[in-house]
């Protein structure tokens, strides 16, 4: 297992008023991402547990795209990692900052 | 991988649970579209991190819910229990923590004794890392159900999910007060695997498909009384039989034990010879049993219902 961190300035904050969401599965190629509005407005943390070791560099290019793209101020992110690909992890942040940002039911 | 389904606002809640397949959904897509929309409450949620300690010891990566998602809710207004076993994180194997999580939902039952729970079980048995933990937490589940039973709690299986329900998952099955299955969904002890491992390929070849749903899956088990409902794979028909269920599942008690053994007793008579699923649908008058498996889901139903009374008084 490789433990991964990854804390960004942004200038945008997400929008929504729920707390805590939760999308995917941890299983091979797969992974889970929870996300909390833990944070300050102009901050972003992204927090990883992996299966695959000697992947950091990507992971940084994948949160740092996604954090530009998005700009998920407020937002603390947790992923547990099957070992998932790249585009994969992607899809599941962006679906993860979707969910949080939608209305309650 | 699952692409969640996103609400607009024509669609109701229900009329989405009836496009979405149970066997593809998620534990959490289950939860959502078999209660009344936005009923849901977790307990010990994903936000707790209540982990395995064990997966770390072998390098494995955890799941924030240990793979189980508890909590209650409402089913056309009347409240739930709810256990969610999610299949695709380690198979849906029950660990200690998981374990923990229903027997408390359970015991929460037991003390209330009004409510009744359902279990979403979806899991290959125990999880192999956590051996002792997992055998210890499927006998403490069984207890508890048991105790819920007699406190008067009725306890429904559904059963549909990819990994099905084996190993200790089918003797918790056993335990419930009653059980649906879909055709994806299969009840064993012995998975196919297990059993060709232990016994031969000539006992049990588990590369033969057809061999594997027919002996193990969801028809079968209704066929022979071992499931008291079939259902089609889709999330509105899960919610419709745990409300049938709900209302007509019996209690517990030394006569319906009796019932029970009995029942079986009587299983074992007239199917002990029996070298096919196939000669057991033969002998309970399904005329063409050959073409049982090829069956759309309401035909099934039809003939199930005209073969065998879903229950002989008993479980």
């Amino acid at each position: 297992m490789e433990t991964l961190s990854y804390r960004h300035k942004v200038q945008g904050y997400a929008a929504g008023s729920k707390s805590t969401v939760i999308i995917g599965v941890v299983a091979s190629g797969n992974l889970e991402v929870l996300v909390e509005r833990v944070l300050s407005d102009t901050e972003c943390q992204v927090d990883i547990n992996t299966a695959a070791e000697g992947f950091g560099a990507v992971w940084e290019a994948v949160v740092a795209d996604f954090v530009e793209r998005r700009s998920p101020g407020g937002l603390k992110f947790s992923i547990n990692d099957g070992g998932a690909r790249p585009d994969t992890v992607a899809l599941r942040l962006a679906q993860a900052v979707r969910l949080i940002e939608e209305d309650e039911p | 991988m699952s692409i969640p389904k996103f609400e607009t606002p024509d669609m109701s809640h229900v009329a989405i649970g009836k496009s979405v397949s149970w066997y593809e959904a998620s534990a959490r897509q289950r939860v959502r579209l078999l209660l009344d929309a936005g009923s849901f409450e977790e307990f010990i949620g994903p936000e707790h991190r209540e982990i395995s300690p064990h997966l770390r010891l072998f390098d494995l990566p955890a799941q924030f819910d240990d793979g189980i998602v508890v909590g209650r809710g409402r089913i056309a207004s009347a409240p739930v229990f709810l256990a969610a076993q999610e299949g695709r994180f380690m198979g849906g194997a029950f660990g200690e923590v998981h374990g923990a999580k229903l027997v408390g939902l359970l015991r929460a039952a037991r003390d209330i004794k009004s409510i009744p729970l359902l279990i979403l079980f979806d899991t290959g048995g125990v999880r192999l890392q956590e051996a002792n933990a997992g055998e210890l937490a499927v006998a403490e589940i069984m207890r508890a159900l048991v105790e819920a039973r007699i406190a008067g709690v009725k306890v429904i299986g559904l059963i549909g999910g990819r990994a099905g329900c084996y190993g200790g998952g089918g003797l918790i099955a056993g335990c419930c007060s009653a059980l649906a299955v879909s055709e994806q969904g299969r009840i064993g002890v012995s998975g196919p695997e297990v059993i060709e491992t232990n016994r031969g390929v000539e006992e049990f070849d588990s590369k033969d498909r057809a061999l594997v749903w027919r002996t193990m899956g969801g028809k079968h088990r209704r066929l022979l009384g071992g499931a008291d409902a079939f259902v089609d794979d889709t999330i509105a028909s899960f919610r419709n039989i745990a409300l049938q269920l709900i209302g007509s599942a019996p209690g517990f008690g030394v006569d319906v034990l009796k019932a029970e053994q009995a029942r079986l007793e009587e299983r074992l008579r007239r199917f002990g010879d029996c070298a096919d699923a196939v000669d057991i649908w033969r002998s309970e008058g399904v005329s063409d049993a050959e073409a049982v498996p090829a069956l759309a889901a309401q035909q099934f139903i039809a003939l199930a219902d005209k073969a065998r009374r879903p229950r002989d008084d008993a479980r």
